[in-house]
């Protein structure tokens, strides 16, 4: 905290007044009880977002995310597809602190001291906590494909956090040769957005359809079946006839190596010559989770359903993604309605606010080609065990046109929707 | 006005006596971009005003025509003026409503495509007497009256802001703010008894109770009204 703002200033004064007036009762010199989010996405943002707004500046809210310009991972297939701009799915914490004064620290996070209840970020500063929220998405595990390590990302993207990645692997498959190959290394579950790497598959293939029709895409997959199989195979079949080659684990999809330098992926024994190698490692929380001690031997952080605190710390709760709560999928929109929860949870724990049942939901949306959107989606509620799913829905192979359209408008609506409701 | 009428039901004779096959889809096409509208307005036997006017007539009548609906002050500047509802006006009203009428309550980004707008300005025409009632099934008055409570509401609206956005655009989505409380109660049983068909909203409102509609609806009703 090197800037003194107004807010600081006056926080610190109330602080020293009380500690002058009832040093005995205020074990820490503060005034206000303290809020630090780490990571400004689906969950940290809107968590943050929502615990400063409720709390009328009852609660002080930091939020600690590097990145001062936030590209979303949802929709950055649609970018790859030319469906919908780079620069749109961009945005500014500048709302976040102005409107909701929320002190927005472009940092990264990496120490948390439990027993002191204090993060550490990269240039030094220490923050202190009554309550940390955790929403740092995922990072890949080291050797899950074989020949691949993460300083290959800039030769074989993964493009699964957005951003540049997205945009290195939309440069890439303009650029393959005429007749070219696309490669897709699938992740193993559990992995963020489960529709997504088909999602992809089907944007990659619309746009090489337009601008190079006898290029072909083969995905290995360790996984027998994936989100939306049916509606995903029926899609291809339908818009992009012998382009897609999926290779699940009976054809070898789970017995992948990758050469980076030659570029040759090994398929089961079977060399392929890729122009384009998207490789989507296996996936674990995001790394200051396991810093923090909350993360199991899976990798990811379990959590309570009810109000998403982490199981080995009651002080820190762990959203979206990095999170092991139960049936809900990783996605943007899992992680917004987590978000909401725990932030009624937090409130109520620190200011006494009312505190309702945990309700969650999801529906995850997919464009398979031009005016073709699918959707799934699904309830949950809190158990004593899990987040568990109590109803649900999917799209229907067959669905006429209109229907289809109108689920892809309605995806573009909920991004609006969603940005708005995590950024202000 | 006579005209106006005239006119659209030459339109449709036109299409009827050109291409049987064609009028049928274009026909079709209408009652189908006419779903867009339906979440607000409706049309038919027995259609009653809701978030919107109701459209039985709505093709050769004047603007801001409805007794005891509350119009925006732009409509009832445009009333005054003496604009008429006719293929025309319609069309370009639909285009762009914001565009055409500053200040129009109607939040609704318009059709862009000139098909969506003649084939549902010729639906509007002729649905006055034969569109099937179309009309979300009435809520028990006690239901209906319930008082709710705008806090809980703003609480479960978390879930709702989600994709209809809290600042009312309604890109893709339609807006919910500042709806009229019977409109907004009676739309919601509507998805929760299965009679409306979007499969997100029916989920949304499986689990949401009367008190929990009532403070939705409650809720949703103070926001951005002018």
């Amino acid at each position: 905290m090197t800037k003194l703002d107004r807010r600081t200033f006056l926080a610190a004064s109330a602080a020293g007044a009380t500690a002058l007036s009832a040093p005995m009762v205020m074990g820490a010199a503060h005034a206000k009880p303290r809020v630090v989010v780490v990571g400004g996405g689906a969950g940290g943002a809107t968590a943050a977002r929502y615990i400063a707004k409720d709390s009328k500046g009852a609660i002080d809210v930091t939020l600690i995310e590097p990145s001062r310009r936030y590209y979303t991972c949802f929709f950055s297939n649609l970018v790859i597809g030319d469906f919908v701009d780079f620069e749109s799915t961009g945005h500014s914490y500048a709302a976040l602190a102005s409107e909701y004064g929320i002190n927005v620290v472009h940092d990264m996070a990496i120490g948390v001291d439990r027993d002191a209840k204090s993060v550490t970020v990269a240039s030094g500063m220490k923050f202190d906590y009554d309550r940390l929220i955790l929403s740092p998405g995922i990072d890949f595990v080291s050797g899950s494909v074989n020949g691949w390590n993460l300083n290959d990302q800039d030769v074989m993207p993964h493009a699964y956090k957005g951003g540049t990645q997205a945009a290195l692997l939309k440069a890439q498959i303009e650029a393959m040769p005429e007749g070219g190959t696309y490669v897709m290394v699938a992740p193993p579950n559990p992995y963020r957005c489960p529709p997504g790497p088909y999602e992809r598959i089907s944007m990659v293939a619309h746009k090489l359809k337009n601008e190079n029709p006898t290029a072909k895409i083969i995905i290995a997959d360790p996984k027998p079946k994936f989100s939306k199989m049916g509606l995903f195979t029926a899609g291809w079949e339908d818009h992009y006839a012998g382009m897609v080659e999926w290779l699940g684990p009976d054809f070898g999809g789970g017995n992948v190596t990758v050469d980076p330098g030659s570029m040759m992926v090994d398929i089961d024994g079977e060399e392929v010559k890729a122009d384009v190698c998207n490789v989507i490692p296996a996936m674990k929380a995001g790394r200051i989770a396991e810093i923090a001690g909350v993360t199991n031997d899976k990798g990811w952080a379990p959590v309570n359903a009810a109000d998403m605190s982490s199981k080995m710390d009651a002080n820190i709760h762990v959203l979206g993604d990095s999170s092991q709560q139960g049936d809900m999928p990783k996605s943007g929109f899992s992680a917004n309605s987590q978000a909401k929860v725990c932030a009624m949870a937090v409130r109520g724990a620190l200011t006494g606010s009312k505190v309702f049942p945990a309700k969650f939901s999801n529906t995850c949306w997919s464009l398979i080609a031009r005016d073709d959107g699918v959707k799934v989606g699904a309830n949950y509620e809190a158990t004593d065990e899990k987040i568990a799913k109590t109803d649900g829905f999917i799209s229907q192979n067959g669905e006429d046109a209109a229907t289809r359209k109108a689920t892809y408008e309605e995806s573009i609506g909920w991004y609006a929707g969603i940005t708005s409701d995590m950024f202000g | 006005m006579v005209n106006d009428l005239m006119r659209a039901v030459m339109f449709l004779l036109a299409l009827t006596m050109a291409s049987p096959v064609l009028a049928e889809a274009e026909g079709d096409h209408g009652r189908n971009v006419f779903k867009k509208c339906k979440s607000c307005h409706q049309i038919g036997e027995g259609a009653t005003d809701r978030v919107g006017p109701n459209l039985n007539g709505v093709v050769g009548r004047a603007a801001g025509a409805i007794e005891g609906f509350r119009y925006s002050k732009a409509m009832i500047a445009a009333a005054k003026d003496g604009l008429v509802w006719n293929s025309d006006t319609l069309d370009a009203y639909l285009t762009k409503p914001r565009d055409y009428m500053k200040g129009t309550r109607m939040s609704f980004s318009g059709l862009k495509d000139a098909r969506d707008r003649s084939t549902v300005i010729a639906y509007l025409a002729e649905a006055s007497t034969t569109a099937a009632s179309n009309r979300d099934p009435d809520v028990a008055p006690e239901i209906l009256t319930l008082e709710g409570d705008p806090d809980y509401g703003e609480y479960l609206s978390g879930e709702c802001v989600t994709c209809h956005r809290s600042d009312g655009g309604d890109e893709g989505i339609p807006s919910i703010t500042g709806w009229d409380n019977a409109a907004f109660v009676t739309a919601l049983h509507a998805y929760k008894n299965k009679h409306r068909d979007h499969p997100v909203m029916q989920l949304a409102t499986s689990r949401l109770n009367d008190e929990e509609i009532a403070g939705l609806a409650a809720f949703f009703a103070i926001q951005q009204q002018e």
